[in-house]
């Protein structure tokens, strides 16, 4: 009896911590509400079978335990129930899947006017870099990268210099206008991982990964990374921003392009060694 | 082949196999030490499995303290964090659950099953148990290595792993694990191709393969799919010590280590992810398909009904078998790999769910008027089913391509596996040391401290592991040595760390009750007689119990029947060994 019991609290528990315990996703803050909403779907057809296979079970334990004299029945195969049972379950995993791959179809398909951000990952720290004026993000590579020119961008290219580079602050976005996130990592795997977003990436040194999205309210959200990349790894933390049009614009004039830094860097070792010089 | 009909055929005499054949122990050491006894050698292969066992659960306390109780034990640093997630879930998954059913229920079981003397080549299987202890032993050592062990995640993907911002990665930490794997692969090997050759050509008499029991089918097609998957790792092993030690490149991309150009490039660290896993998700399934199949004789036995559908349950055994070589990359949704790869990996990966199910169904419907004897094994894989149900129906949610994406790399995915592959064959493990310690040791284990065991095992960790679930859904990744102040997560959420952590020492006192009993039910248990279940299958019709070494004396058994003629109308009693002659019993055909 005991089992059957706590079958039943099992079941019936299980659906009431769902639906009564304070633990579930954060407000949405991107357009991918189709995967909250797959999400649900799903966890409604899990949920009815989980619930409906333990109370068959308690009731089988309830009726069938053994009593003297019981005897069990001899029944080998059921080809008819076994048939509809496999038909059934392939029904429910097609209404799984099937709006599954719809929104994943969404998910690959960048839209033709997104944006271009860049997110590098080093061990343990975040920067971004958008394209400047031209529209158009530089050639980069990891070959490149010095202590001077963290994100390995190529000086000879054109499109390259007027990139605006942000390391470690904050990264901008603007609301309601869609952005293809590109992903690029310098050392070792790291994943770009924002849950009010609800998407996320690798990022893989030697290539270049992406995923977009169109932020949908305004806020300060918190950038975790998602893929363990050494003792740091909890530590790697970031923030975006998401703005109206006119902070965006605000935000976007006030940082430091690539031409910029290499020139305030320049400056500084002519300083430096000016003050060498001085000192001999 | 001969292919008996029960009741229609000749008599068959039984087959007499001189004793000759068998290399017989002559002094002490070659009994116990170094034994080509099948039965002994899955005793060492368990006893080596539950010993490296303890040490990856006493890690998951450690674990469990740093995330329930941070920073309140200062021995439990970030890197000492990482390199006890890393050796915990290797160890759970290779060591102790790849060894444990294959090496120990294989060992046991397939002979005695299939009415054999022995493995067809005991000195292989004997030298396949000292390869696996050296890997323990070298995986052990790397504890005591300068650095420690690696901390690179069990799944030990580079470049992190052989660099320098992981614990172990510039020193001996991940030499020594990739070193052994690499062994436990070859001593896997050898032990693998002796369950294949025994299953195909080693069965007695009569014994043809839609009479096999469900165990030996799991086992035997486990054992396929590890012969199959492991070579994925070990080549994987292989190259990525050459990164590590010869300054190879195949993993390795151009890199700039803390500010530091590295000498590598134009490796591709997804091609080390695709090898993982080609190798990593059968071997989900290679602990999976044993237990699928121990937990449907416990049932269909303590049920005392035959198993239902046996067919379709051979079937869905090796459909499933094959299916599983074809989703390896719904591990890699959000890896970076072409997002149209997802199309693929979804499909297939929820067309398995399928053949799972069936399963379930089966198992359940074996419940449906049956004779259900509540016995301990019983309790156990009554709490498999609902386990695994559970953690299956959340592998819907993670093979389903996008909504994958929120939740992958949280701890919705640490509940989900923990469920179905960490819980589930465990439970699986503990009823099948239930069921067949009586024949192991001719005693049975002691039922009050079995049924404490049970119940806060089971019920323990079903409250681990199902709340867990809704951290993942809040957005906690796993792998995080301390969340910190994250201002997405509830101060509610810490308070069901604590508790999950509370949880988790109490189901590993329990742990500690089962020890106990093991050691103390070999003298103090009740004698259990040569079949205490009253079951079918021929390991409970030994002359002897617990069997000698040869399992038979000196006549081979003749096989007339499946393994399920459990309350046969008409019958006697409420069961018919396989061995046992005559007409009674209406196993379908094909299973006849
Ligand atoms: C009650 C027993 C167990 C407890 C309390 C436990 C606890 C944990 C914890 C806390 C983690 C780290 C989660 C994270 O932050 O990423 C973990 C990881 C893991 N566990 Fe367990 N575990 C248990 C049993 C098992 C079993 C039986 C298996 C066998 C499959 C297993 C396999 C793993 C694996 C593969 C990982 C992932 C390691 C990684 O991220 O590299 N665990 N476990
Ligand atoms: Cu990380
Ligand atoms: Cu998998």
């Amino acid at each position: 009896m005991a089992v059957v019991v706590i079958l039943v609290l099992l079941a019936v528990g299980s659906v009431l911590f769902h639906l009564l315990s304070p633990w579930w996703w954060t407000p949405i803050a991107s357009n991918w509400n189709y995967i909250d909403n797959t999400l649900i779907i799903t966890f409604w057809i899990t949920g009815v079978v989980f619930v409906a296979v333990v109370l068959f079970m308690a009731y089988c334990v309830l009726r069938f335990r053994h009593r003297p004299g019981n005897r069990a029945a001899y029944e080998p195969e059921n080809r008819k129930l076994e048939g509809w049972l496999a038909g059934g379950t392939t029904l429910g995993v097609a209404a799984m899947l099937t709006p599954g791959l719809f929104v994943w179809h969404q998910f690959v398909t960048v839209p033709s006017g997104a944006a271009e951000v860049e997110v590098v990952g080093q061990q343990w720290l975040w920067s971004f870099r958008l394209p400047g004026a031209d529209g158009k993000l530089g050639t980069s590579e990891t070959r490149d990268v010095t202590p001077e020119n963290s994100l390995g961008l190529n000086r000879n290219d054109a499109a390259a210099l007027d990139d605006v580079i942000i390391e470690g602050g904050e990264l901008h976005l603007e609301v309601g206008k869609p952005v293809k996130i590109l992903l690029r990592s310098v050392d070792v795997l790291h994943d770009f991982y924002v849950p009010e977003f609800r998407a996320k990436m690798d990022m893989v040194p030697g290539m270049v990964t992406y995923f977009w999205l169109t932020p949908t309210r305004t806020g300060t959200f918190e950038v975790l990374c998602a893929e363990l990349c050494g003792t740091g790894h909890p530590q790697m933390r970031g923030t975006v921003v998401v703005d109206n049009a006119a902070d965006y614009q605000t935000w976007l004039s006030s940082q430091q392009t690539f031409s910029q830094m290499m020139a305030a860097t320049e400056t500084k070792q002519t300083a430096q060694a000016e003050n060498a010089a001085a000192a001999q | 082949m001969v292919d008996i009909r029960s009741g229609t055929g000749e008599p068959i005499g039984p087959a007499e196999v001189e004793d000759v054949e068998l290399y017989h122990p002559h002094s002490w050491w070659t009994r116990y030490v170094f034994s080509q006894d099948a039965k002994i050698i899955a005793i060492q292969y368990a006893s080596t499995a539950i010993a490296i066992g303890m040490v990856a659960l006493v890690l998951s306390w450690l674990m469990r303290l740093q995330l329930g109780f941070p920073g309140a034990f200062a021995f439990i640093d970030a890197d000492r964090y990482y390199q006890f997630i890393t050796m915990h879930g290797m160890i759970m998954v290779i060591y102790l659950l790849t060894a444990l059913f294959l090496g120990g229920f294989g060992n046991y079981l397939i002979p005695l099953m299939l009415g054999a003397r022995d493995m067809v080549f005991p000195y292989a299987n004997m030298l396949s148990y000292w390869l696996y202890l050296l890997a323990v032993l070298v995986l052990v050592a790397s504890f005591f290595a300068p650095g420690g062990p690696t901390g690179a995640g069990w799944t030990l993907y580079p470049p992190q792993a052989v660099l320098s911002g992981t614990p172990g990665g510039k020193d001996w930490g991940i030499i020594l694990m990739l070193s052994s794997l690499i062994l436990f692969i070859i001593g896997f090997t050898m032990g693998g191709l002796n369950y294949v050759v025994t299953v195909l050509q080693g069965r007695a008499r009569g014994m043809t393969l839609m009479r096999m029991p469900l165990t030996v089918w799991g086992i035997f097609t486990a054992t396929v799919m590890a012969l199959l998957a492991f070579p994925a790792l070990f080549v994987a092993c292989v190259m990525m010590l050459f990164d590590r030690v010869l300054g190879t490149s195949f993993f390795m991309p151009a890199i700039v280590e803390m500010g530091e150009q590295l000498q590598h490039g134009g490796g591709s660290p997804i091609l080390f992810q695709h090898l993982f896993w080609f190798f990593g998700h059968p071997e989900v399934y290679i602990v999976a398909l044993p237990a699928f199949g121990i937990v449907s004789d416990l049932i269909s036995t303590h049920a005392r009904k035959n198993i239902f559908g046996y067919r379709m349950m051979v079937w869905a055994i090796v459909i499933i078998g094959a299916l599983s070589f074809i989703v390896w990359a719904h591990h890699m949704y959000v890896s970076g790999m072409n997002p149209y790869f997802g199309f693929f990996f979804a499909t297939t990966t929820l067309i398995i769910a399928v053949p799972t199910a069936i399963k379930v169904y089966n198992w359940v419907l074996t419940l449906w008027r049956g004779d259900i004897h509540l016995t301990l094994p019983m309790l156990f894989a009554l709490a498999f089913i609902v386990t695994f149900v559970n953690g299956g129906l959340t592998g819907l949610f993670l093979g389903n391509v996008v909504v994958d994406v929120p939740l992958s790399d949280t701890m919705f995915v640490v509940a989900h596996f923990h469920m179905v592959m960490g819980v589930a064959p465990i439970l699986v493990i503990f009823g099948a040391i239930y069921h067949w310690y009586p024949k192991i040791t001719g005693r049975m284990l002691n039922g009050l401290m079995g049924h404490l065991h049970f119940w806060v095992t089971f019920i323990g960790a079903y409250l681990i592991f199902f709340p867990m679930h809704y951290l993942g859904l809040i957005g906690v990744p796993r792998r995080y040595y301390e969340m910190g102040e994250t201002a997405f997560v509830p101060a509610s959420a810490h308070t069901l760390n604590e508790f999950i952590t509370i949880m988790v020492l109490v189901v590993g006192a329990a742990q500690i009750i089962f020890l106990f009993n093991l050691v103390w039910s070999i003298r103090h248990g009740r004698e259990a007689g040569g079949n205490p279940w009253r079951a079918t299958t021929l390991e409970w019709q030994t002359p002897e119990t617990p069997p000698r070494h040869g399992n038979w004396g000196k006549e081979l058994p003749v096989v007339y029947r499946w393994a399920y003629d459990y309350s046969v109308p008409g019958a006697p009693e409420d069961f018919i060994p396989q061995n046992q002659p005559g007409s009674a019993g209406l196993a379908p055909e094909g299973a006849s």
